[in-house]
Parts: C-alpha cells; structure tokens; sequence
C-alpha cells in the first residue's frame, strides 16, 4: 500500500468532515467513493455504461487503495467470485450493468441469504432484444425481490454518497444485507456535475468480520458435524420451516435498515412541497426532470410536488402514503417501459385511482419535462388547469 | 485454526453433544491423518446420506481423510451429491449456486490471502462431473488460465447422480442415460488433458479403488495449490443408483474402469515436483 490514509468512522466523514467541490462524471463518483471506502478486494467484467468506473476502481488499485482486484470471465464468475471474497470476511466492490445483471442474478439472492454486506453500484442500460446499450432501468424491476437492499441515485452526488453510506448501512451488525447502488447510465455515468467530496486521505474504518451476524468461512470459528440431515432436497416441515424462517429473516433484516437508512440517507424519501394536490413520485434521474416539469408548471401557475423515493428495498410504503395523503392527482414518470415504481406506489396506497403511472420513456429515450407536464394536464379537470 | 478453539471447559465437557466431543478427542484437525486413518475419526464414517455403496461418498471420504491441514481447509461445492457429505464435514463448506464453485473459491482465497498472509488457507473445490465438465466447465478453466491457488477435484461418477441419472459430459460415448435416450454422442470431456494444457502445475486421474493413491494425490495438490499453482484431481467416483450395479460392486467397478479408460495417470510440472521435494514430499512411484 503506498496510499497514507486515516481510517475514521462513516459518521465522521460523511457528516462532519468538510469537503470540496469536484467537476466529475458519475463513473468518477464512484470511484471516488471506491477510494474512501477502504475496499479490500474488487473484481471486474467490463460493460456499456460500467466499464469505465471498475477501469477506475482498477486504476485504485495500482495506486495502492485496493489490496486486491481483477478482471473476471463473465458477471456471473464477478458475482460468484466477490460471494466467496465476502466469505472470507473482507470488503468488496463490483459494479456492472443491463445484460451483466441478468447474467449474474443466480447470484443475488445468494449474496443476501448469505447476509453479505456487498455494495454493487449498478449503471441501468436496455436489456433485451432488441439490443440496446442505452439508459433505462427495467432491470431494477429485476432486482426487487432478490433481498438485497437497493438505493436510486438521481446524480453523480447521491451516486457516491450512496455507495460510501452503501458499507456503512449494510454493515451494521442488525442488517449485514447486501446493498444495489442503482443509477441510470450514460445521464449519470457519463455526465459531468459538481460533486462534494471529502478529502482522499481518509477512508472509512476497515470492515471487521467479527460484526457479522454469521462467521465468515476462515475456520477460525470451527463448524462441528451440524448438517447430519441436509435441508436440500428434504420434504419434511422443519427443512420448510427452517427455510422460510431464514428468508423471513433476510427480510427482516431490510426492515432493521430502515433507522440506519434514515440516519445515513436522512430518510427513505425526500418532499419537496408536499401538500400539493398534484405529487410527482419519481427515483433517479426522474426526479431531475420531474424537477424541471414542476419549475414549468408553477410557471402556468400549477401548484405540484415531489416525493423522490431513494430507497426502493426496503420500500417506503409508509413515508409515501404519508406524504401522498392529500393528494388526488400522483404522477410516476419512469425510465422503463415496466413501470415497477408505480406498481410499488399503487400497491402502498389508498384510493390508488389517483396515481397516473407514467409518462414511460425507455430504449434511450430521454424524458423531456414537457412529457410530465402534458401527462398531469391530461389528468386534471379542464377548469383546474385553467384556473 | 488453533485446536484450543474447540477445545471445550472441563465444566462442560459432559453437556456437549456426542459430536462435538468426538471432534475435540479424535478429530483431524492438527492431527496429520491419511486414510490409514479411516475409521478413527468420523469423516462420514458413519450415516452418511448417500445411496448404498455411493462412490461419491467413498471418494469425499478418502479426499477429507487426506487433507493436510483440514483446520485451515475451506471447502466450496456446487448442488448435488456431493453436497449431501461436505455438508456434514466439520470444515467449512459452502454450496452456493451451479457451476461457480471455483469462481467463488478465487475470491475467497485472495481474500484470505490478504486477511491472514502467515498462514496457509487452503481452498478445495469438491464437485461432481456436472459441476466441473459442464455447467461449470468456463469457471474452472479461467481459474486455471488465472493461475489460482486452489485445487479442483472432480468426482466423476459419469452421471448427474442427484437429479436422477441424466447423461453429462464425462459420461463415456454410447452410455444410454436419461437424456441420452440412445446413448450418449461424444466422447468424455477431456478435463484431465485440458487441465495440463490450461495452467494446472499438478494433475491426476484416479479412481477410488485405489485409495492410498487417491490420498497421496490429494494431499500433494493441496501443497502445491498453496504455493505454485492450480492442480486438479479427477477421481472416479461409481454411482450404482443410476448405472444400475449392485451397491457392493463399487469398487469392482472402479478396478474394471482403470483397465479400460481410467488408468491412474500423474501430472507434475518441474516447478511442483521441485517443490514437493523442498517439503520432503517424494514423487512416489506410480
């Protein structure tokens, strides 16, 4: 290691070490929270839009920030590969996209049954045929239900700060989940904004193994003869029972992360003028442009506001339904053509007639604040748009 | 590891289980034991969950009585019989998901590398043909290409035994098998000889009717895998289940099969055997 950095708590740096503005993409972003995180070991499979951020996590390592790193065959050989170095009790990082995700999901759900704190930054592009590399984020749809938890970031900023307060939260002793960065490619991976960082001579304390609410696999903690009766393949109730009881418990666990969540993130979501009787509820890049769409509409004199969902494992059902309680109009504008964010929004809560899912944009196509507008104008009574 | 890990109070000694005092009083770890040993210490010498005369039980069998350090052994696996036996070995072991099993193994010993640089982790991949051959066939040789330092051992018994007798990789041309309603079109994968070519430093083809060979081979690739490379260990493994032998055929079975296609063949580089001798390992003759 030639790097010289002092190793402090997640609270210290991310909340009270001063910092400074940066010009960077949002592949940089990543790396740069790569740097301060004190990351033992990465492992990388190139794709479009990823590719450059692990070629940076890569070059972290010839500087001496990393103690380990190398290029894998494939995502799912990536994913399988930081499953074992997560095994044997260190910090990991991989990030990867679109077709790579798909490829690797035998793997996620193995990440969280095995209560791995694993932070993967995930740059969303199109999946399937046809071919495209371009933004879109269907794959998140992908995601939902393979335990782990998962974040959306808008920008470059909440890209990084989400992968640093990504170990902070998952490495609590009452979570050890494995946690999804998600942002949607190319408009945050290849973009170039301000970013606020602190300063690379620090990184977070290193992980310690002993936090973890299973021991890691270094037979330093000996198993004894236990598995006299696999569960795989047994049809009887207590293998069931033991089953479900562990996948209950990984669930739970993402229910535990919620005081962590609002700690770290200030909250699963954020508001912006919320007793609006017009709410906009968006993640990611959405909520830029539903920000956009909102700035026009108050110029028409259109009174409209934002729930921007940042957390979407564990899901804010609550925050929402609180939020969105006075009003009759919610819009969902997506970067995908499933639209999982308005399905989650209209499964958490009342009188869901009032949620417009849409408008969908996807394939590359970018979301235009005139898209949004037009979608709530078409909803409203004739005389409110008017008045 | 250090023995006085599991080394329990004498206030309790009497409340353990039966299990784990066996493991303290005649356990292998930090005890040097080969398969002369069987039978001393409880290496699924007992109740294992295998069909009658499972050749793949015999094989893990003789494969953890010749660990050379089993306290520091980690052992990753892939579903299928085998995980029904390392599941209950007292080393850690992990099954994960299909075909990965050597993917995960480089990514756990780099990290305990890193995490624990004076001592020797070894990490073992215990897998059937099915796992290694074919659905994992592109992760094993790019850990080889990688040149990790783990061992690779296949239990060929030429049949996906635990979802029911189907046809893989290794099974020999013309075997009818399910899904090889009339037999099998292409000959065994040539894993042993792809090996050699693909960045192994040791390699041996075995069966289990020859157990001081299985034992010697295995111990050796866990040696070498610590220092000089990748070595892989393919043992013939019967399953009398879905070949359809008697169960106390196994080991006539495998004796037949080194007279036709499983002779016992060694593999060592100049580098490896150099290194055995720097141990005090002689090349034995074969």
């Amino acid at each position: 290691m030639n790097k010289e950095q002092q190793a402090v708590n997640a609270d210290k740096m991310l909340f009270e070490t001063p910092r400074k503005r940066a010009f960077i993409t949002g592949s940089e972003a990543v790396a740069e929270a790569v740097k301060r995180a004190n990351v033992d070991m990465a492992i990388a499979y190139p794709i479009t839009p990823q590719s450059e951020s692990m070629h940076l996590v890569g070059d972290l390592y010839a500087q001496g920030y990393l103690k380990d790193y190398y290029r894998a065959e494939n995502e799912f050989a990536v994913m399988a590969a930081i499953h074992g170095a997560s095994l044997g009790g260190g910090r990991v990082f991989t990030a990867t996209s679109g077709p790579g995700t798909l490829r690797a999901m035998e793997m996620f759900p193995v990440w969280a049954g095995s209560r791995q704190p694993i932070v993967c930054a995930f740059m969303c592009r199109g999946i399937a045929l046809p071919p495209s590399i371009q933004p879109e984020n269907i794959e998140i749809s992908f995601m939902l239900d393979t335990g782990m938890l998962i974040f959306h970031a808008e920008n470059a900023q909440d890209y990084f700060d989400m992968i640093l307060k990504g170990y902070a939260i998952a490495e609590q002793p009452d979570v050890h989940l494995p946690v999804g960065v998600f942002a949607d490619g190319f408009f945050v991976t290849h973009t170039r904004e301000v970013v606020m960082l602190p300063p690379e001579n620090q990184k977070l304390n290193a992980y310690n193994p002993a936090s973890a609410p299973i021991p890691a696999f270094d037979m330093e903690s000996p198993p004894i003869r236990s598995t006299r009766d696999p569960l795989l393949n047994k049809s009887n109730f207590i293998s069931y029972a033991a089953n479900a009881s562990w996948h209950q418990e990984v669930l739970a666990a993402a229910q535990r992360a919620r005081k962590h969540i609002d700690h770290f993130l200030g909250g699963l979501i954020e508001t912006e003028n919320p007793e609006a009787e017009i709410l906009i509820v968006a993640s990611g890049t959405a909520v830029s442009q539903a920000r956009e769409a909102i700035r026009s509409l108050r110029d028409e004199g259109i009174d409209a506001g934002l729930v921007k969902v940042k957390s979407i494992r564990p899901f804010p059902e609550k925050e929402i339904r609180e939020a969105t309680a006075n009003a009759s109009l919610i819009v969902v504008p997506e970067f995908n053509p499933g639209g999982w964010l308005a399905r989650e929004v209209k499964a958490s809560i009342d009188n869901n007639s009032r949620v417009i899912g849409g408008p969908r944009v996807f394939g590359g196509m970018s979301l235009p604040r005139e898209l949004i507008v037009n979608e709530i104008k078409k909803a409203l009574p004739a005389t409110a748009v008017n008045s | 590891m250090s023995k006085k890990i599991i080394t329990p109070v004498e206030e309790f000694r009497d409340l353990l289980p039966d299990e784990y005092k066996e493991l303290v009083n005649d356990g292998p770890y930090n005890e040097a034991k080969t398969v002369d040993d069987l039978g001393s210490f409880k290496e699924i010498t007992e109740a294992h969950p295998h069909c009658a005369g499972c050749g793949v039980a015999l094989g893990i069998r003789l494969g953890l009585a010749s660990l050379p350090k089993p306290q520091d052994t980690i052992v990753i696996g892939t579903p299928g019989c085998s995980f029904f036996a390392l599941s209950q070995s007292a080393l850690n072991y992990s099954c994960t998901a299909f075909g990965n099993q050597n993917s995960v193994a480089s990514g756990l010993k780099r990290m305990l590398k890193l995490r624990f640089p004076q001592t020797h982790k070894d990490v073992v991949v215990m897998v059937g043909d099915g796992g290694v051959a074919d659905i994992g066939l592109d992760y094993t040789l790019h850990s080889w290409f990688r040149g990790e330092n783990i061992t690779t051992v296949m239990l060929d018994n030429e049949v996906y035994g635990n979802t029911g007798g189907q046809e893989s990789g290794m099974t020999v041309k013309g075997k009818v098998l399910n899904m090889a309603p009339t037999g099998k079109k292409f000959s065994k994968i040539p894993v042993f000889e792809m090996a050699k070519t693909s960045g192994c430093v040791y390699a041996v083809k075995v069966t289990v009717a020859n157990a001081r060979k299985l034992g010697t081979a295995l111990r050796r690739a866990v040696l070498i895998a610590r220092e000089v490379g990748p070595t892989y260990v393919q043992i013939y493994t019967p399953c009398p289940t879905n070949l359809k032998f008697p169960p106390n055929q196994t080991i006539a079975v495998a004796k037949d099969a080194e007279k036709t296609h499983y002779a016992y063949e060694e593999y060592i580089t100049d580098e490896a055997s150099a290194y055995l001798s720097g141990l005090g390992e002689v090349k034995e003759k074969s």
